[in-house]
């Protein structure tokens, strides 16, 4: 089974570094840039089958360690 | 009074948190992240650098450490705890502090001297300030913006939880004077019960004038001198 986790700011903090690729994005020449936020992306590979037993445990992780609530929200996918 | 200045791995302040204690005539001790138990400490310090090499996020990590339990039980029973810079973030990844350290807002490493005002001379690190005395102290950070949400700001003024802003060598609390882009221009903060402080500049560096400044030592001097206050109260 693997987890894949996305963990992005929260729109209330500032973001420079998507700032920052967006001005560069638009100065190579792509527009219709509305804006852009940058993240982070975990892969997590498990044993096991339970994807309910393992959603369980990394949504704990997620919330306590992977992501800090305070400044981040974050999505997570259980596949085979 | 004894100091215990934690050390993780990739902490690099250590040395100077314990060599500014003793500078001033007080007893200071590293102690391994893997200990499970304090010893005999009076205060707490959480020092500077880049523990387990800021991966994931500053902070994130080292607030796991073994040591971290005993801190947030010596924390919980009134004892006092500051962090500088690194332990600025891992006190609030801990949530022994409220909000959150980010990215500086020009994306900039700064490493320069910044003006402090000391917005409160009520609590145990800001008691022995000289009142009006703009502190002119370093900081080297490149993760140093203080957030926090509008609910938590409201906390922080209402029970004047922050200790010290950025402001210019007049005490102006402007946006230019901001190094990093931090809210309200905060550069520190303490804790609702005021035994827990964070501040992003390094007071260990500016302990003695050959470092270009020695207002850091007011700082420690309010930390100390809490700290017999309270063991006169204590022995009363």
């Amino acid at each position: 089974m693997k987890a894949k986790i996305i963990v992005t700011p929260k729109k209330a903090v500032v973001d420079p570094q998507g700032k920052t690729v967006q001005r560069a994005l638009e100065q190579m020449g792509y527009g219709g840039i509305r804006a852009v936020h940058v993240g982070k992306y975990l892969e997590i590979e498990l044993d096991g089958a339970d994807r309910e037993a393992a959603r369980c445990s990394l949504d704990d992780a997620c919330r306590k360690f992977l992501s800090n609530p305070v400044i981040e929200d974050y999505q997570l996918e259980i596949s085979d | 009074m004894n100091f215990v200045v934690l050390q993780f791995p990739a902490s690099n302040c250590d040395q100077d948190a314990v060599h500014a204690v003793r500078a001033l005539g007080h007893a200071a001790r590293g102690l391994w992240h893997k200990e499970t138990a304090l010893g005999d400490a009076d205060a707490v310090i959480v020092p500077g650098g880049f523990s387990y090499g800021d991966y994931l996020r500053c902070g994130a990590i080292a607030r796991f450490s073994p040591v971290m339990q005993a801190v947030k039980q010596f924390a919980e029973n009134g004892g006092w705890v500051l962090g500088i810079c690194n332990g600025f973030q891992v006190l609030t990844e801990a949530g022994l502090l409220p909000g959150a350290l980010v990215r500086n807002r020009d994306l900039q490493f700064h490493c320069e001297h910044v003006f402090l005002k000391t917005v409160t001379h009520d609590s145990p690190f800001t008691n022995r300030i000289p009142t009006g005395k703009i502190l002119r102290i370093p900081i080297a950070h490149g993760e140093g913006c203080y957030f926090a949400d509008e609910a938590t700001l409201t906390k922080l003024k209402m029970n004047n939880q922050i200790l010290w802003q950025y402001c210019d060598a007049e005490g102006r609390v402007t946006d230019a004077a901001n190094p990093n882009g931090s809210v309200w221009n905060i550069a520190g903060i303490c804790n609702e019960r005021r035994n827990v402080a964070g501040l992003m500049p390094h007071p260990e560096r500016a302990c003695e004038p050959i470092l270009g400044s020695d207002d850091g030592k007011w700082i420690f001097e309010s930390l100390i001198a809490a700290l017999q206050n309270k063991t006169i109260a204590q022995a009363a």
